[in-house]
């Protein structure tokens, strides 16, 4: 592992020059066999990698149209180019979306196609040897899965589609990665991806419930497991004890107290997260999320809120109702499932919050769309409510919002740099120049406008943003969530 | 009958037989596979009709393109319309009687022909000079080009310098249309010209020329949103409901 050097912010200098093989050497620790057993994976290498590699390839491209077409269509224009973070901060070519997608297309080519079978040198095909098998681990583990190269595709080409079932390659042929595995069978095993068993959890909650009445005289719940709750509240684990996840979990429940909703957490599903998607299983992303249909249908309730994490709504707004659906023993009245932001803004819309912005006074506050949401997800009826409402919700409850470099956010924003399964201190050369352009935005919005907070409603962007921060000479606890702004504005026990 | 005449006729017929049944082959495929998961770039059209006009964008405008890269969408488009320009006017070397469409564009489809010359230098040259694009340029994206670039010469050529006997190619043509050989009339211009298109036919279906297809197929920009069901029982229901699988089930078998 490398040192984690932060690049110099500088101007907007948006392309860096090439430097071939620059984070050759930057990889994230493999699984160990444990780790893959527990995920029905290989524990190691296994000696007929190559053509159980090749296999599984043949497998996914005949069961994905995505990864059927993405792999013929690419014309190689450079548009995504200059588009991925990793690569604008690393300048690592391989780091250029085309460029890694190639690592898994020229494999593709070589053995599936008719080109590259007989004139691989033409069309730049290569065999499946240890080499490429090396790069598949290190470039696919340095891609976080955010789309922003999609968007600017000509043919809509998704890498993370492509980077997606290259981990699944490699998880099959027993070189998985540390990280993620060992999440996932966390999650199997105690329920979430902090490994936090029930009698903690509730412990935590407990506290929580003191904290908020010392605080605030007012008797806000935070319930876990109450069968005939209204809502199952899903959201990240880390929403439970780390900084600044936590205040966020305040701020919805005081949102649900004040606006008198039962809800409840589940232990059995305590985690919204769903890495499985990260290493691209399907298997696996189905079997995390079936947590959460049988938490829902064992505790009764009637709706099914997710908090603040960006990747675990785009597999419950997009892939829940596949994975799992249909969700019909819901109530058909509410978006199922729906977002923690849009029962928030829906409550503000009617009035049923009352709110007191000045509360927030003391800061100037931006927001980071985290791409997930942004580029995968929608909130509320209309296109592009994943953008609108987040941003509604922190004009209602603080009089200074500003946003960043338009370049920068909505449908263009950057990852934090640590999305997609990434978010590991053996990344953190990685992590810390993948969040250069998004640095340089805040930094900018930070001169321009005084900028003290920046908001987000994902927890890998908070996680990440609070251990980046510093290394570009910017406070960590600049980073807040959401709800903990929603949570500070709310007048508690006003509303009679 | 020359050895020209049956060369070049059968060259037509292998390479329009591979075209037609390499697409419909490929296209099949894409048809056929499924697409389980839904993965539209959002904010995405929540209608079908909001697709219609989103892949409309995507295929007359190369919106995305746009949005990415403003000087390859300029080679690009200028490229593709002229291209598209040309294409048509050659219709009139197919068709008896030409139509009178045909006639009134035919000239704008010469012009075009210098402007398709000028886009293919500027995508080579794209490819040539900027780093980032060489990185991930193999030989046949060169070859690609280079074989455009000398169709789209040769044509011009024929047509602007050495004026060959089209009446002539295209009785031969008409004759391959109507599995009829006429003798193919001597004229190396033509001939290397046609034999490239030909090439280029061949190709086309093994190679990343099945972008023209695979647009329609990219589940990126042609999937509606509209995977949640939607508030107050108002929207599209759900189209797809798959089984709630057993853990080990992989997206092919669904
Ligand atoms: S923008 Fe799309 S087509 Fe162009 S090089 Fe990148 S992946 Fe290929
Ligand atoms: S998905 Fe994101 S991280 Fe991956 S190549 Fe594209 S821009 Fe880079």
């Amino acid at each position: 592992m490398s040192e984690a050097i932060a690049p110099p912010v500088g101007d907007y200098v948006p392309v860096p020059r090439l430097r071939e093989g620059a984070m050759r050497d930057v990889k994230s620790f493999k699984a160990s066999a444990n780790h893959q057993s527990a995920l029905g994976f290989p524990e190691t290498l296994v000696n007929d990698w190559r053509e159980r590699a090749v296999q599984r390839l043949g497998e996914l491209v005949e069961g994905s149209r995505a990864l059927r077409v993405y792999l013929d269509s690419c014309v190689k224009c450079g548009a995504c180019t200059d588009k991925c973070h990793y690569f604008l901060g690393t300048g690592d070519p391989r780091n250029m979306p085309v460029a890694r997608q190639d690592l898994l297309r020229r494999v593709y080519r070589r053995y599936f196609t008719w080109a590259g079978r007989w004139l691989p040198w033409l069309v730049g095909a290569t065999d499946l040897t240890e080499d490429v098998l090396d790069a598949w681990y290190t470039y696919y583990h340095q891609c976080s899965q955010c789309r922003r190269c999609s968007v600017f595709c000509p043919l809509g080409i998704d890498t993370a589609e492509i980077s997606m079932a290259a981990r699944e390659i490699l998880d099959c042929v027993g070189v998985g990665q540390k990280y993620c595995n060992e999440i996932i069978g966390k999650v199997h095993k105690i329920g979430n991806n902090l490994g936090l068993p029930e009698p903690a959890l509730r412990n935590t909650l407990d506290g929580l419930e003191e904290d908020v009445r010392d605080q605030t005289g007012v008797d806000v719940r935070f319930p876990l497991d109450v069968v005939g709750a209204e809502v199952l509240l899903i959201t990240p684990s880390a929403d439970f004890f780390a900084e600044p996840h936590i205040d966020g979990l305040i701020g919805y429940a005081k949102v649900f107290h004040q606006a008198g909703i039962s809800w409840t957490l589940s232990s059995e599903a305590s985690e919204a997260a769903n890495f499985a998607m990260f290493i691209g299983s399907y298997a696996q992303m189905v079997k995390v999320a079936q947590r959460v249909r049988a938490a829902a249908l064992a505790l009764g309730v009637k709706r099914i809120v997710v908090g603040e994490c960006g990747h675990a709504w785009r597999v419950a707004y997009a892939f829940w109702g596949t994975l799992i659906g249909p969700l019909d023993f819901l109530d058909p009245r509410y978006p199922r499932p729906q977002h923690i932001c849009e029962v928030t803004e829906g409550l503000i819309a009617r009035g049923a919050l009352k709110l007191d912005p000045s509360a927030n006074d003391d800061k100037i506050v931006t927001f980071h769309d985290s791409c997930n949401v942004a580029r995968a997800t929608r909130m509320g009826d209309r296109p592009g409510g994943q953008l609108a409402i987040p941003r509604a919700v922190i004009r209602s409850v603080c009089a200074h919002f500003v946003d960043m470099d338009p370049a920068t956010i909505g449908d263009r924003t950057f990852c934090c740099g640590g999305g997609g399964g990434l978010l590991t201190d053996d990344l953190l050369a990685l992590r810390v120049q993948g969040a250069l352009p998004r640095m340089q935005a805040l930094t900018a919005a930070v001169a321009e406008h005084q900028v003290t907070h920046m908001a987000a409603i994902c927890a890998i962007c908070k996680s990440q943003f609070s251990k980046v921060l510093p290394y570009y000479g910017l406070p960590r606890d600049m980073v807040v969530s959401v709800h903990q702004l929603v949570g500070d504005a709310i007048v508690l026990g006003a509303k009679e | 009958m020359t050895v020209e005449t049956v060369i070049y006729a059968g060259l037509l017929y292998v390479a329009f037989v591979v075209l037609v049944g390499g697409l419909v082959y490929r296209v099949t495929l894409y048809a056929l596979t499924p697409a389980p998961l839904r993965i539209p770039t959002m904010p995405a059209p929540r209608t079908r009709r909001g697709i219609a006009a989103r892949m409309a964008r995507e295929i007359m405008l190369f919106a995305s393109l746009f949005r990415g890269d403003k000087w390859a969408w300029i080679w690009s488009y200028l490229f593709h319309m002229s291209l598209l320009l040309v294409l048509l006017q050659h219709l009139r070397y197919v068709l008896v009687p030409v139509p009178a469409w045909v006639r009134i564009i035919s000239p704008w489809g010469s012009d075009a022909a210098f402007v398709l010359v000028v886009a293919l230098a500027g995508l080579l040259g794209r490819r040539l000079l900027i780093a980032r694009v060489r990185f991930i340029t193999a030989p046949s994206d060169y070859l690609m080009l280079v074989l455009l670039l000398v169709i789209a010469v040769t044509g011009t050529l024929m047509r602007f310098v050495d004026r060959v006997n089209i009446v002539g190619f295209k009785a031969f043509i008409l004759g391959v249309m109507a599995l009829k050989l006429h003798a193919l009339p001597f004229a190396p211009l033509i001939m290397v010209h046609v034999a490239l298109v030909a090439a280029l036919m061949l190709i086309f279906p093994f190679s990343k020329l099945l972008h023209a297809p695979g647009i329609l197929f990219s589940p990126t920009r042609n999937q509606v949103d509209n995977s949640r069901l939607e508030a107050q029982g108002v929207g599209e229901p759900r189209e797809v409901a798959a089984p709630v699988a057993a853990p080990q089930v992989s997206p092919r078998q669904l």
